[in-house]
């Protein structure tokens, strides 16, 4: 039986298997977005506010990039047995003009990113049990999609 | 603003010995306090920088210390401010001398830490963005210093052998501090072959962490003159700012900048805002400095702060590194004591020790790695969540 697909942490992204997008808060009628919606820090110019919730673009540019030759310690739940390094990217959204961190997949290596290449959103396998793989978002290179 | 007096100023050395944090903390205090020629019963506020890796003694650090020393009805306080914890714990008994409620205080910090990556509470806690990096993108402190270095090469044409040259010119200056828990001098080839930890970072590039403690003794200056000093090292300003909303540069622990909308102007950046305001408070620049401690978690990190504090324009820290500038002997020299690369963070302790360096510096005690005539150093270093830090001491 296929296991269940759930989000590692509820609320964060979409669970659009194609397109799936981060879960964003916006000040109203503004340019002004925060990620995540739930921990957002606050605008000093406009006071008081509850944020709308708005889905942030699927695309953007590499900011910088790195990894993680070792593993982290928890709550990190490595993926498999054996670790292996994880790829980085810090990414800033097309409209937003906000830079978000995510893994890349498992297969893209620094030598593959450079600065101001063009990413997009997917869904992964962050870790999984015996019952159900937990998602996350990714950024992969628009070029490797599929 | 007025200034204060460093009295005295004390260390443990830094190492991995895993004994109880207390232990640092009263050796770097008692230090302090022989240094200043100060007896203990005179010290009337005791002002802790905490630690969160030791337990509840550590989080009321002020107490700790003040209980381990002998408690004598001295007001207490106790800051934490991760990295710059240090800074706070000094702003808070410099607000106490100077409104007058106190003449003379002790700064204390000191931490134990667990091998490996710093790493946040336990439990499932999702409504803590501390935690949420480290669960769903597995990034380290490390990380972000990586990501940052990665941006400074593509911006500045930097190269991961620039990098490699501060933990060159560092190691060859702890290499003449006692006190420094690494003490090695390294090569080019030694960096070179070290193990990325986060590219383009290797493990030399990148400070560990480390036991330690440290401690001022500082005062009014109307007391330090009834003790016959009448020219000690002067804390001219302190600076704990926080970054300025929209802030487009990711830092710890968050996972994501700020927006920046369309027509919008980024607030000042967060790290040359820490250089103004310390600069404008002690009404000198950067032209005045003479030896400077910077947070150097990576050796990228410490070319970042080169032109934050305006030691260099956007994009000259390499050059001023390469010319040597920045070596004791140079014009500028920075990192003296051999910086965290050679002591590795114990957090509540380091902005402190970095104090305690720079009073040695303008006293002429630093050995054989004095700077030459110092009269003015800076400090900075970053705590995460948006701890500004740097203080300014002269002469």
């Amino acid at each position: 039986m296929a296991k269940t697909r759930a989000p590692a942490v509820e609320g964060l992204f979409t669970l659009d298997e194609q397109e799936p997008r981060l879960i964003g808060g916006r000040v109203p009628g503004t340019g002004s977005y925060f990620f995540p919606r739930h921990l957002a820090g606050a605008d000093p110019s406009v006071g008081p506010v509850a944020l709308e919730e708005v889905l942030l673009s699927r695309r953007g540019r590499v900011w910088s990039y790195t990894t993680s030759h070792y593993q982290p310690p928890p709550p990190f739940v490595p993926a498999a047995e054996k670790f292996e390094p994880i790829t980085i990217a810090a990414v800033e959204l097309e409209k937003e003009k906000m830079v978000v961190l995510g893994q890349c997949p498992a297969g893209v290596t620094p030598d593959d990113l450079e600065v101001g290449m063009e990413m997009e959103l997917m869904l992964d396998v962050l870790y999984s049990d015996d019952d159900c793989d937990y998602l996350v978002y990714k950024w992969r290179p628009v070029e490797v999609s599929p | 603003m007025d200034e204060i007096a460093v009295l005295g100023v004390g260390m443990h050395p830094w190492g991995k010995w895993g004994r109880n944090f207390v232990e640092y903390g009263v050796a770097a205090a008692r230090d302090a306090l022989a240094d200043a020629g100060v007896d203990y019963s005179e010290i009337s506020f005791v002002s802790g920088a905490v630690t969160v890796r030791c337990g509840y003694p550590g989080y009321v650090a002020g107490s700790t210390f003040a209980r381990a020393l002998g408690f004598t009805g001295a007001q207490l306080a106790s800051s934490y401010a991760a990295c710059a914890s240090g800074s706070s714990a000094l702003q808070t008994a410099r607000g106490q001398i100077l409104s007058g409620a106190c003449d003379v205080a002790l700064v204390v910090g000191a931490d134990t830490t667990p091998k490996g990556f710093l790493a946040p509470n336990t439990g499932d806690r999702p409504d803590d963005i501390d935690w949420l990096r480290f669960r769903l993108v597995g990034a380290t402190n490390p990380v972000y210093f990586g990501l940052h270095a990665r941006r400074r090469m593509e911006l500045h044409g930097a190269t991961t052998d620039d990098f490699a040259m501060v933990k060159v010119k560092n190691s060859r200056h702890s290499a003449a501090n006692p006190r420094a828990r690494f003490t090695k001098e390294f090569g080019l080839d030694d960096v070179r072959a070290s193990p990325v930890v986060s590219d383009p970072l290797r493990l030399l590039d990148i400070c560990t962490t480390s036991d330690g403690g440290a401690a001022l003794v500082v005062s009014s200056l109307d007391y330090a003159r009834s003790r016959g000093c009448a020219d000690p090292v002067r804390v001219a300003a302190v600076a704990t700012v926080s970054p300025s909303h929209p802030d487009p540069i990711i830092d710890l622990p968050y996972l994501a900048a700020d927006s920046v909308p369309p027509g919008a102007e980024p607030g000042p950046a967060f790290k040359e805002s820490i250089g103004a305001r310390v600069y404008a408070e002690a009404g000198l620049g950067p032209d005045d400095v003479d030896v400077a401690e910077v947070y150097d978690l990576s050796t990228a990190m410490e070319l970042d702060w080169y032109e934050q504090l305006g030691f260099c324009g956007p994009g000259q820290a390499e050059r001023l590194l390469r010319d040597g500038d920045t070596a004791v002997g140079g014009r500028l020299p920075v990192n003296p004591s051999g910086g965290l690369g050679a002591f590795g963070e114990a957090v509540p302790a380091q902005a402190i020790a970095q104090v305690c360096e720079l009073a040695w510096q303008l006293r002429g005690q630093a050995g054989d790695r004095q700077v030459d005539g110092a009269r003015v150093g800076i400090s900075a270093n970053q705590g995460l969540f948006g701890h500004g830090s740097a203080v300014i001491v002269r002469r």
